[in-house]
């Protein structure tokens, strides 16, 4: 074998190399916002979001239908912005709720997607008018034990 | 009764002295190699040849390793993962084991065995015969003609190799997990993304594999320098060199995964 035949291997194993490690960064790790672009974004406002994180998934009836493209915050409103990249197959009705979910008990959280019966059809950003937050488990369970304490001296009447 | 004793500890201390003997022979060794190495490192065309033996050549049994290897992972994390509803978070698990330490370290001992092995080999060979005499005859530094290439094809080779390990094994993960066990692709993918930090997980592995390629570089090619010159000799460097470059592997995985990842998560 001679001299430029060993070059183009190694070259060839160099450049797999570092195409392994720009894998590792951008698919693997998180370098570049990867992003699609397809579709249209629609912008839903939440008290708090729990644990949501960009690219969840976004789902409708259980089907995935978009992702979480950005999260923010409303330095006004002190709500949590947070931008849906819907795919353009799905139309969703004006009056459309979402929620932030969570798959299984211990799964990460999704926004869930419940379409109404508005005729009219939300386009690129709009605004979807009814969220329901995250359930955080403290609030929950200090909810729970108030309405029982507040149960208790009824029932000893 | 006394003098077995006596036996015995003599016996320990030749034991400690010996392998203390052989350490500082290997930190000067060490020490001539890095002086060799400013010689050598401009004869690029030496260290392809020796990249193209060590590294190229051991592409094919690291792909399908990691691949392997990611594959199983897949199948035995969903295994646990899916009792608590958490099946999504396959391509995390999977994706940070590789990373931070099975990619560097089964490259390591794979690299091991499938190369250092052959550089041991021939290096001792060429002291058996006496090549390496010969050189210094014609006044050729064996250090910087023979073992400085073979040991900067090692150091340069690790980091690539087990950055394809762990993307196979990631590929393979994801083969086994998306296609076959069905989980959700954008779950996969995203919650990689999301756990999975370049800087803490990706830099800090191809910084292990760089410390790995440069210590089982070194053992190889000391074994082979100092080789007894017989077939015997020969024999018995191949198997310290497997054997002492899996053992510090892991010993070093040990102090820098401790160095690296300790406090986190």
């Amino acid at each position: 074998m001679n001299r430029s035949k060993f070059d183009f291997a190694v070259g060839i194993f160099v450049a797999i190399g570092l195409l392994a490690i720009v894998f590792m960064a951008l698919k693997v790790g998180n370098l570049a916002g990867f992003d699609s672009g397809s579709g249209y974004v629609l912008e839903a406002r939440f008290d708090n979001i729990g644990g949501l994180k960009i690219r969840a998934p976004v789902k409708s009836a259980g089907v995935v239908v978009g992702r979480v493209d950005s999260i923010g915050l409303d330095s006004e409103t002190y709500e949590a912005v947070v931008k849906l990249r819907i795919s353009a197959n799905y139309r969703f009705s004006k009056d459309t709720i979402a929620a932030i979910l969570t798959s299984g008990l211990l799964g990460e959280q999704y926004v869930g997607l419940e379409s109404g019966g508005d005729p009219v059809y939300l386009a690129n950003g709009d605004r979807l008018g009814k969220t329901q937050s995250a359930m955080v488990l403290e609030k929950l369970i200090s909810q729970f034990l108030f309405s029982k304490a507040a149960e208790t001296p009824a029932k000893t009447k | 009764m006394i003098s077995y004793l006596t036996q015995f500890i003599e016996m320990l201390g030749r034991f400690v002295t010996s392998r203390i003997d052989r350490l500082g022979l290997a930190a000067r060794f060490a020490g001539l190699l890095l002086l060799a190495l400013g010689v050598s490192i401009r004869r690029t065309t030496l260290i392809i040849r020796e990249v193209y033996f060590s590294g190229v050549r051991s592409l094919s049994i690291i792909t399908v390793s990691g691949l392997f290897v990611g594959m199983v992972l897949a199948v035995q994390g969903y295994e646990v993962l899916q009792r608590y509803g958490s099946a999504e978070s396959l391509g995390v698990i999977v994706a940070l084991s590789l990373v931070r330490e099975l990619g560097p370290v089964v490259t390591a001992l794979l690299f091991a065995g499938r190369a250092s092995s052959a550089v041991t080999a021939e290096i001792a060979l060429m002291r058996a015969t006496e090549q390496l005499a010969a050189m210094d005859m014609m006044a050729v530094d064996p250090l910087s003609r023979v073992v400085a290439p073979r040991f900067l094809a090692a150091v340069f080779s690790m980091p690539f190799l087990a950055a394809i390990f762990s993307a196979a094994g990631v590929i393979g993960a994801w083969i086994i997990g998306v296609h076959l066990i069905g989980i959700d692709d954008g779950a996969f993918w995203s919650q990689m993304q999301a756990n999975v930090d370049v800087r803490i997980d990706v830099l800090n592995g191809l910084l292990k594999s760089i410390v790995f390629g440069t210590a089982v570089g070194l053992i190889s090619v000391f074994e082979g320098y100092f080789a007894a010159p017989t077939a015997e000799g020969i024999a018995s460097a191949t198997t310290r060199t497997v054997v002492i470059s899996s053992l510090s592997v892991l010993l070093l995985d040990l102090v820098l995964t401790v160095m690296m990842f300790r406090g986190l998560s």
